[in-house]
């Protein structure tokens, strides 16, 4: 893999006296997709979170080659990461139009890639995004990240979690296209997808670095998949090991 | 008749002192989670202001704006100097402003002393007007004026300006405001400008509606304006307009047709009806 342009070495993070990650290594490469893999609970979502500092934590986050760990989120993601969290976080009572206007960063927003990815959106710009489904809701998230053709790093939290099988496809292929120019890290259950669209994984199990290499390599290998996701013998089953903390 | 309207108007201009108060609290709280105890010291702050300057022949309109000035800067200086090094100690912070809000007073009686000072209402506010029979003073509908002011002003900013849609996404979620690479310390700083500016301009209308002012005039209208903000819903300006008319109105009928100071029980117990039956208050959201 060429130099990283994420790299991430011994990410503790210790959240109301609690040792959740005690000490995650991960590399995101210049381009295509890295997966974020593991079991329930196993730490991936706390990892994203201790990158982008919404929680706090130790070690060594080099982005674009710069440590990270002093500077705040907001510094930090104005260097060009675009992150779509577990939850979506959409602001419920602000409008489809206002919740990606909020997210706009460069001078000439990409608002026709996400309308030509996300058609409804447009469609819905005056609606309250908590009124939307789960899957418009998703589209808004994704649709924030990609708005803005600076951002270098794509992160996704799940962006399929209980979302209808056509919803999934669409999510499948607005990141497919995003990760022909943006790397993506993204942490994802449905294995399925991974194979799709995955080149590398990174496998976190208690909070460590338990497994990393070429995400085909793993998920073909049915007895590894077992062990480090808790899938059973079709590692490529759509349903993989579930949410995460 | 005439007794009805007079008691609305002098309900509605008290409503108006406490959405003024209400508002900043109410978005400071809905933003950055800080029960702003001081928030009377800033009223405090500004009444004293407008009466010093008006006592030194500004004149009333410029009186009030110097006032208003005077607590803005002390808001900001609060948010900077005291709030924002305690923002991952909350337990801390509201002993600050608790602090603030005690030390403010203390600091007015020590300066100007604890009896009230005559507020120079200036002669084209001091009358009154007739209204089906009822004489009402003139101050009323300033600060009735003042308050629609400030509600249009703050819907206008939250609803069609860039750092407004910050604030209120800010209410909802604050950590993903950061997380789509806004300061939103920024956004704290300017919420703690606004509200202290609405403060202390309540401050130099409470001089016209009571016509005087004393150290402790801040803090009393603290208390009235938690109960606004409680009863419109945490975080809604909207909310705390319908709830700081119908407190002043219920205060003043309450204290006209039975005894004086059961205005204040009626609207305790308005307000602990209300969250038994609605607990996030009349709207629980912004704006």
């Amino acid at each position: 893999m060429s130099a990283p342009l994420l790299s991430v070495r011994e990410l503790k993070v210790v959240v109301g006296g609690r040792h959740i990650l005690h000490g995650v290594d991960l590399d995101v490469a210049p381009a295509g997709v890295t997966a974020l893999l593991g079991r329930n609970g196993a730490g991936k979502t706390t990892t994203v979170r201790g990158i982008l500092g919404l929680v706090p934590r130790s070690g060594s986050v080099r982005y674009d080659g710069h440590e990270t760990v002093g500077m705040t989120t907001h510094q930090l993601v104005r260097r060009g990461i675009g992150y779509v969290p577990e939850d979506r976080g959409v602001f419920a009572a602000l409008t489809v139009a206002e919740n990606l206007r909020l997210a706009e960063r460069d001078a000439d927003p990409a608002y026709d890639l996400v309308h030509e990815l996300f058609p409804e959106l447009r469609q819905r710009a005056r609606q309250a995004a908590g009124t939307l489904s789960g899957g418009q809701q998703q589209m808004v998230a994704i649709g924030r990240t990609l708005l803005n053709r600076s951002n270098r790093l794509i992160i996704a939290d799940e962006p399929t979690k209980g979302l209808a099988p056509r919803v999934v496809t669409e999510v499948a292929v607005a990141l497919e296209r995003a990760a022909q120019a943006v790397p993506i890290l993204l942490v994802e259950q449905n294995l399925a997808l991974v194979r799709r669209l995955a080149g590398h994984c990174v496998v976190v199990a208690d909070g460590r670095t338990a497994h990393a290499g070429p995400a085909a390599e793993l998920l073909a290998d049915a007895e590894k998949s077992r062990t480090l996701l808790g899938v059973g013998r079709r590692a490529d089953a759509a349903t993989g090991p579930g949410g995460d903390r | 008749m005439s007794t009805v309207v007079l008691l609305c108007i002098t309900g509605l201009g008290l409503g108006a002192l406490y959405f003024l108060v209400a508002s900043g609290l109410s978005l400071i709280f809905g933003l950055m989670d800080v029960l702003n105890f001081a928030h009377g010291a800033l009223l405090s702050v500004g009444a004293y202001a407008t009466w010093w300057a008006a006592s030194h022949s500004f004149g009333y309109p410029l009186a009030l704006l110097f006032g208003t000035a005077v607590g803005t800067l002390a808001s900001v200086a609060l948010e900077l100097g005291l709030i924002r090094p305690l923002y991952r100690r909350p337990r801390e912070q509201v002993l600050a402003t608790v602090g603030v809000g005690l030390a403010v007073p203390a600091l007015l009686s020590a300066i100007w002393g604890a009896d009230a000072r005559t507020f120079p209402v200036p002669g084209a506010l001091a009358g009154t007007f007739t209204l089906l029979g009822a004489s009402v003073p003139v101050n009323r509908l300033v600060l009735i004026g003042a308050a629609l002011v400030v509600l249009l002003a703050l819907r206008l900013f939250l609803g069609r300006t860039r750092h407004g849609l910050v604030v209120r996404a800010g209410v909802e979620d604050r950590a993903m405001v950061t997380a789509l690479g806004i300061d939103v310390r920024r956004a704290f700083t300017l919420v703690f400008a606004i509200g202290g500016a609405a403060a202390a301009l309540a401050g130099g209308l409470a001089g016209l509606y009571f016509g005087s002012v004393d150290p402790t005039q801040g803090g009393s209208l603290l208390i009235f304006g938690f109960v606004v903000v409680v009863m419109g819903g945490l975080g809604s300006v909207s909310g705390a307009a319908v709830a700081c008319v119908v407190v002043g109105l219920v205060q003043q009928f309450a204290n006209y047709y039975s005894t004086a100071g059961l205005g204040d029980l009626s609207v305790v117990v308005m307000l602990a009806a209300l969250l038994l039956v609605r607990p996030s208050g009349l709207t629980g959201r912004l704006a």
